[in-house]
């Protein structure tokens, strides 16, 4: 449980992190809050030649949601969200996945943008991204450039960020008026990765419901209304599609049944909070 | 900055409860590591080591930290508290290490100063919390021996004596 050996570097500027990026590609990860990182290392899953320290860059400060949305520089701290003004009024399914996503001692700590670039299947925040048509901004030493969430997660702990690129920050449009969220997960304990976690946006006569926990990475899909007679059946698809397995946590049985009822239940608080 | 390399040991410096420490570390030594290596500071405990145990939880500028998930060469001019700074004098215990002692909140003593430092840190900025809030924020520990009702009593305890201690100041 030691990690092997690397060369730190404290980056004061966002070129400088870049610099090293451009220079070293696959040798160099960003070290950011390090809850996910950190353990990696430990476990010797990951062993980059450097780390390149992001906290002391100013530009990845920026916290700031307007009326177009919230942007969440690379150096934001998970806990940051919970101080925002009016999160509940403003982003009510973040408000209501923030006790889900690790615990009060790692989200001192961790960065938004780095579960993100982690991508763990089981994390919330990669979910909570693709659910409300959130943006991964990307830059390299040569450019910049934005993917939906959709596109950003391509696999188990993998996305569509080139070597020489980092995730700047993150985007998350401010939701419309009207339109319900909610975010429901079954895990062991707060805080452990989630079973199954469902996050549904429910936009007029457009329902979605965002899976995590099961597939490789966070799925979406448009389903039926509440009430409607096909809404069973296309929940019961989405569950077969999503191709749980069985692991130390739960079988894909259980998952399969989860989807289907937490699913349910969750579609039907979004649409019931849709004004 | 100039680079770390990564044999090399380099100089970190910070304050450890209220003093100022120095250490040598390599680029990859944990805080965790540092904190019970070079510095002696063992009242620390080292678990699991990556992250899930919460035993070496500290307190980073004033914020709940797994020292196990730190490097030490990024606490370089933090300001760290550990279990050994929470006692006011050799011979006393806190307001809350005294609650635990009164409400059998420990055994083996193991998940004992995480707990502490966690509880320490959630209780200056909630100062009446209730049952479930504490148990939400204990939920970033494991503790194999008391079940957990027993430190839940006493981190209850604790809240009312300090709220008292507050009041009559
Ligand atoms: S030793 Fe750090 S969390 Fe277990
Ligand atoms: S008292 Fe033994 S692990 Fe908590």
């Amino acid at each position: 449980m030691k990690p092997a050996s690397f060369d730190y570097v404290r980056a004061e500027d966002r070129k400088e992190v870049l610099d090293v990026l451009r220079r070293e590609g696959t040798e160099a990860r960003i070290l950011a809050g390090g809850q996910s990182l950190m353990p990696m290392l430990a476990m010797r899953l990951a062993r980059p030649g450097v780390l390149v320290d992001v906290m002391g860059v100013p530009e990845f400060r920026i916290l700031s949601d307007d009326a177009a949305g919230l942007t969440i520089g690379a150096g934001v701290r998970q806990a940051a969200l919970g101080a925002l003004p009016d999160l509940a009024q403003r982003h009510p399914m973040l408000a209501a996945a923030l006790p889900w996503i690790g615990h009060a001692q790692t989200r001192s700590r961790g960065t938004v943008c780095g579960s993100v670039a982690h991508a763990d299947p089981s994390a919330e925040i990669p979910l909570l991204l693709l659910a409300l048509g959130g943006e991964v901004r990307l830059r390299s030493h040569r450019r910049a450039r934005s993917l939906p969430a959709g596109e950003f997660f391509t696999g188990l702990m993998n996305t569509a960020k080139a070597e020489n690129e980092m995730i700047d920050s993150v985007f998350i449009p401010a939701a419309k008026p009207g339109v319900g969220q909610a975010f429901r997960e079954i895990g062991r304990r707060h805080g452990d990765y989630a079973i199954v976690a469902c996050a549904a946006v429910a936009d007029g006569a457009v329902l979605r419901l965002a899976v995590g926990g099961v597939a490789d990475r966070p799925m979406m899909r448009s389903l039926p209304q509440p009430g409607d007679p096909t809404l069973e059946e296309a929940l019961d698809a989405f569950a077969w599609d999503l191709g749980a397995r069985d692991d130390l946590h739960a079988t894909a049985r259980y998952r399969r049944e989860l989807v289907r009822r937490l699913g349910r239940a969750t579609i039907e608080e979004a649409a019931r909070c849709r004004a | 900055m100039p680079r770390l390399s990564a044999g090399a040991r380099h100089r970190v410096r910070f304050a450890l409860n209220g003093r100022a420490v120095e250490a040598e570390v390599e680029p990859r030594t944990t805080l965790l590591d540092t904190l019970r290596g070079p510095l002696a500071a063992t009242g620390t405990h080292a678990g699991c080591e990556h992250g899930v145990c919460g035993a070496c939880t500290i307190q980073v500028d004033g914020s709940m930290a797994r020292a196990c998930l730190m490097l030490a060469v990024q606490v370089e001019g933090a300001s760290i508290r550990t279990v050994e700074g929470l006692a006011p004098a050799p011979d006393r215990l806190s307001v809350l290490q005294e609650a635990f002692r009164e409400h059998h909140g420990l055994q083996c003593g193991f998940c004992t100063p995480g707990i502490l430092m966690t509880l320490d840190a959630y209780l200056r900025d909630h100062p009446s919390p209730d049952e479930r809030e504490l148990r939400e924020v204990l939920s970033g520990h494991l503790c194999r021996c008391t079940g957990y009702a027993p430190i839940l009593r006493a981190a209850l305890a604790a809240a009312e004596r300090l709220r008292e201690d507050v009041s009559h100041a």
